[in-house]
């Protein structure tokens, strides 16, 4: 029964996404600006709630995969550029694709390497040791000429449009939410919510943790690239830890653990960027205040209502 | 092999690490009593370092009835004041509510009350970086061997120096040190005892942000700039010496402080001869830190805690 | 609902808005990291538009300016500027300071036919992006090709460098620089380099102090140029240390104080500088804002003038006719020097070195191009 709704949701999805790119010619640039920031920030906001919602570690190293993915997509279609300068559009979406999945797959090996270390390593830790992850990757590509160091890439071939942002986004989302709701994906929970009675029940916990890190940096990897081919420029400094704040902000707003809410944050949380222009300064104050009263009144976040979840009192 | 320069090496780098050695001090003391990294430790030194700027300024028509050193003296004993207030404050509105919560929810907070010190910071002082008035006459002192060594670098030894006698004083020998450790060895045990479980978080926090707060001084008056982010770095950095000295152990802290800020100076001071490009310095920390925690997690002077179920 | 909201007013219009008006558009960090370079490059630019249409306005019509703040962050640039021509419809687009955020909007503005006039990113990469994109600066190779050129008329043949890694600019001034210094006898004793943001540099002056330079190139901005000439003195290094167009801020001093002293950089114009175009400039400014203005808000300046200069050559606001009267600028008369734009549509003209003297930036010579 689930099953046929995941489905359902995935076609709904995808066809939305097709849709929005027909009607992509009638809106104006900004608004297409907003909506490709505001499905990259879905894909983002999603594949971190597997990691720090749905099964219990904390990263705060996304933007770290996220330059990862950047990086590696946009290398690849700025070497093929000249090929594809010429060839039809067909083979240059499709050279886009495989690129953004060459980006993905090696965000996911770099998630592989975080997920490793993170085996014996438990909430606050595990913070901080992503944190420094996604900080080395930043500071590995600023070393490196080859990837334009701190002068960062420009020129990259503005292929991302509204039908690729959104198509990723409900893959994420199909992904992430039957991986859970699966027999399988049961296991992601029960690390999160007693990480040694699941040991005892016989759960390879080290296995749920680092798949967890891998399909969560895949989908980082690919927003990356999908961000890059959007704004064609990309430096290091715009994979900077705060960027993973925003992410893990989405994320907790939108209640840990609760796909359809963290998306719905990412949206939201986009869109408010946008009104509260003038109000920049007090944006983030705003957020910061939200957080701190959040956990103190409803740690289950702004919109976690969508899936309540019984949570225990954890251990002292 | 250059011992000169080797020679002004360690002296750049020991008032570095003497500068993360503060500031680690603070999150092994609060993790000692609470179980937690307190996420907003690295900005409640960048608040210290502000608190000197404006303290100076305040007191600045003040300052010519008095000599240097007592000026100076009064602006960091001010300032520590103030940031051990806002510690105090900050762990009774944020912290003390989630007493009994997940480690997660408590974390949460945490990164919410660094952003809310650091935007509110921006908000207040501006985003740009502003000048650090001199506390103290700087000179340069010419040691033997063409080493020199600043006024302000003496200064910031010396004082850490003391101010770390005097934290194991109170934690060895005073009636709060004596509670402090109860609580940290066993919580439950301490509390039955009529520990006042309560006064002595509160006392933490205030020592570890007034120790914090010295650190901000000391980086301002050794970096003169200071900016609303200034803290995220150095903070981050001092966790590793905390988690490299052994999580929960006050000299550890020290020593890890002592050690990161060495091992830093050295690698972009010598990054011609072993092959690692300056810009790497950010990242040596967190290389250590991973080391660490996959080869010997207590760290260098902890002892080894198995989670108990 | 937030939906609608976000559709209603998007849907794309072909009004041009106010026909009695033209709409010139400008983006630029008015807060953080570097909001001390947008705010006063904004003050050039609104000067610019105020003077226009108290003269009655450019082609009969009256300006307004629509300034947009991308807020110093990477990714802002590129949705503002997007923002701005879909919303506002601007003629041409002044902006920005920073090259990399300049990088992020020159894509759009070409894609949208919209000419775009950098006041101050010196990285050659800017322009390069397409035909509707200019600038009235020069360029970070000739900017490197002058400090090299002083030192080594200055005879200080050799060089340490100390360049922040972290900002493309530096990077790009050290490579210039080292390529002209070394074809033309110079020795480079010793690289090193830093991050912006980064405190402490004394590791990296022990290192440089060891090699025994006769000058030091920073290559950097103002915050750590400040810091690195008072940590340099407490290391007693004594020689000089110079630095790019990416010093000039009052700030430069206010950090460094003493240590500062006898430095030079490199800059795009000295308000010593006795030629009735920048005293005139100065006594506007002065007068307007009560401060004296820097590098930034006259190159903001000119940069709007030259569209103003360049649509009434034009005769019109149509975007392919006001780019090529742009691209045929030729000895336009600025408060930072003529400008002629070459075939890359970048600006050739001179570089002024200054020396901080007594807490001043005093004016020493001029390098042309």
């Amino acid at each position: 029964m689930k099953k046929h709704i995941a489905h359902l949701a995935l076609a709904a999805g995808l066809a939305a996404s097709v849709a929005l790119y027909a009607i992509a010619p009638q809106l104006d640039d900004y608004a297409v600006n907003i909506l490709v920031l505001a499905g990259i920030n879905i894909i983002l906001a999603v594949s971190l709630n597997l990691v720090n919602g749905h099964t219990g570690q904390f990263s705060l190293g996304h933007a770290g995969f996220m330059a990862a993915g950047a990086y590696t997509s946009s290398i690849i279609t700025l070497s093929l550029a000249p090929v594809l300068a010429s060839a039809p559009a067909w083979q240059a979406q499709a050279a886009f694709f495989a690129a953004l999945l060459a980006g993905g797959v090696f965000a996911s090996f770099c998630g592989f390497l975080v997920g490793v270390p993170s085996l014996r390593l438990r909430g606050d830790y595990l913070a901080i040791v992503t944190l420094g992850f996604g900080e080395i990757i930043r500071v590995v590509i600023q070393n490196t000429d080859a990837l334009g160091g701190a002068r960062g890439l420009e020129g990259i071939p503005p292929y991302t449009n509204l039908l690729w942002t959104f198509g990723i986004a409900t893959v994420a989302i199909y992904v992430v939410a039957s991986l859970v709701n699966s027999t399988y994906g049961r296991g992601f929970i029960s690390v999160r919510d007693d990480e040694i009675a699941a040991e005892a029940m016989g759960i390879n916990t080290t296995k749920y943790k680092v798949v967890a890190f891998v399909i969560g940096a895949f989908f980082a990897g690919l927003a990356g690239g999908l961000y890059a081919h959007f704004i064609s420029y990309i430096a290091p400094e715009g994979f900077n830890f705060l960027k993973s704040v925003d992410v893990v902000v989405m994320v907790i707003l939108g209640g840990m653990g609760s796909t359809p809410g963290v998306a719905a944050a990412a949206v939201l949380l986009t869109l408010m960027n946008e009104l509260l222009r003038d109000f920049e300064q007090y944006r983030m104050i705003v957020f910061a205040l939200l957080l701190i009263v959040l956990m103190i009144v409803r740690p289950q976040g702004l919109l976690g209502n969508f899936q309540r979840r019984k949570r225990k009192a954890s251990q002292p | 092999m250059d011992w000169a320069n080797l020679t002004q090496q360690l002296i750049n780098g020991l008032s570095l690490g003497a500068i993360y050695a503060l500031i680690a001090l603070g999150y092994t003391m609060v993790y000692g009593v609470l179980r937690f990294i307190n996420f907003a430790h690295g900005d409640v030194f960048m608040i210290g370092a502000f608190a000197g700027l404006y303290v100076h300024r305040w007191l600045k028509p003040f300052f010519q009835w008095m000599p240097e050193f007592l000026s100076a003296l009064l602006v960091l004993l001010l300032s520590m004041c103030l940031c051990a207030a806002l510690g105090i404050l900050i762990e009774k509105l944020a912290y003390k509510p989630l007493r009994q919560r997940s480690r997660l929810t408590v974390l949460i907070t945490a990164i919410g009350v660094s952003l809310l010190l650091s935007y509110g910071a921006q908000l207040l002082f501006g985003a740009a970086p502003k000048g650090f008035p001199q506390l103290i006459k700087n000179e340069t002192h010419d040691l033997p061997g063409a080493v020199s060594i600043t006024t302000e670098q003496i200064v910031v030894l010396v004082v850490t120096l003391l101010l770390l006698v005097s934290l194991r004083f109170i934690v060895q020998k005073t009636r709060m040190g004596l509670a402090m450790r109860a609580l940290s060895n066993n919580p439950t045990a301490a509390s039955l005892m009529g520990v006042n479980t309560d006064a002595v978080i509160s006392f933490t926090f205030g020592l570890g942000s007034a120790l914090a707060a010295a650190a901000g001084i000391f980086f301002a008056m050794l970096y003169q700039a200071i900016d609303p982010f200034m803290g995220i770095l150095p903070g981050i950095k001092a966790f590793v010496a905390a988690v490299l000295g052994g999580v929960g152990n006050i000299a550890g802290a020290a020593l890890g402080g002592i050690l990161i800020g060495l091992v830093e100076t050295l690698v972009v001071g010598y990054s011609k001869n072993i092959g690692i490009p300056p810009g790497f310095r950010d990242a040596v920390a967190f290389v250590i830190l991973i080391l660490i925690l996959m080869f010997k997690p207590a760290g260098l002077l902890g002892k080894s805690e198995r989670e108990k179920v | 609902m937030l939906c609608g909201l976000l559709f209603s007013g998007c849907k794309k219009k072909d009004s041009a808005g106010n026909p009695d008006e033209i709409v010139i558009g400008e983006f630029a960090s008015l807060t953080g990291a570097t909001a001390s370079f947008g705010q006063s490059a904004h003050k050039g630019v609104r000067m610019a538009v105020d003077e226009a249409n108290a003269n009655g306005g450019v082609l009969g019509k009256k300006l307004r300016l629509v300034t947009e703040d991308d807020q110093s962050k990477a990714g802002e640039a590129a949705t503002v500027v997007r923002r701005m021509i879909s919303r506002e419809k601007p003629v041409a687009i002044i902006g920005e300071v920073a090259s990399s955020r300049s990088l992020e909007a020159a894509p759009i503005c070409q894609q949208n036919k919209i000419p775009m006039i950098s006041p101050a990113s010196t990285n050659p990469k800017v322009t390069q992006t397409g035909d509707y994109i200019f600038r009235v600066c020069f360029i970070d190779p000739f900017q490197g090709a002058v400090l090299a050129k002083f030192m080594l008329q200055r005879g200080w043949k050799n060089a340490a460098i100390l360049t922040d890694v972290k900002q493309d600019y530096a990077v790009g001034l050290t490579d210039f620089f080292k390529d002209y210094f070394t074809k033309n006898g110079g020795t480079i004793v010793s690289e090193q380099s830093y991050s912006s943001g980064d405190k402490d540099f004394k590791a990296q002056l022990t290192s440089i102090r060891s090699t025994n330079p006769e000058a030091i190139l920073v290559a950097g901005y103002y915050n750590e140029a400040g810091l690195i000439a008072s940590q340099a003195r407490e290391l007693d290094i004594k020689v000089p240390l110079l630095g790019g167009d990416g010093w000039d801020s009052p700030s430069l001093v206010e950090v460094a104080g003493d240590a500062m002293e006898g430095n030079f950089f490199s800059n795009h114009f000295s308000a010593e500088d006795k030629s009735p175009a920048v005293q005139d400039f100065l006594a506007k400014y002065k007068a307007k804002y009560l401060e004296s203005p820097d590098a930034m808000s006259a190159l903001a300046y000119d940069a709007t003038m030259l569209l103003f200069d360049a649509m009434k050559r034009s005769g019109t606001t149509d975007s392919a006719a006001l780019r090529d009267a742009i691209a045929s600028t030729s000895g336009f008369p600025a408060v930072t020097g003529n400008i002629t734009l070459d075939a890359n549509r970048n600006a050739s003209k001179s570089a002024v070195i200054l020396q901080i003297q007594n807490g001043k930036f005093r004016f020493v010579e001029t390098v042309a191009p």
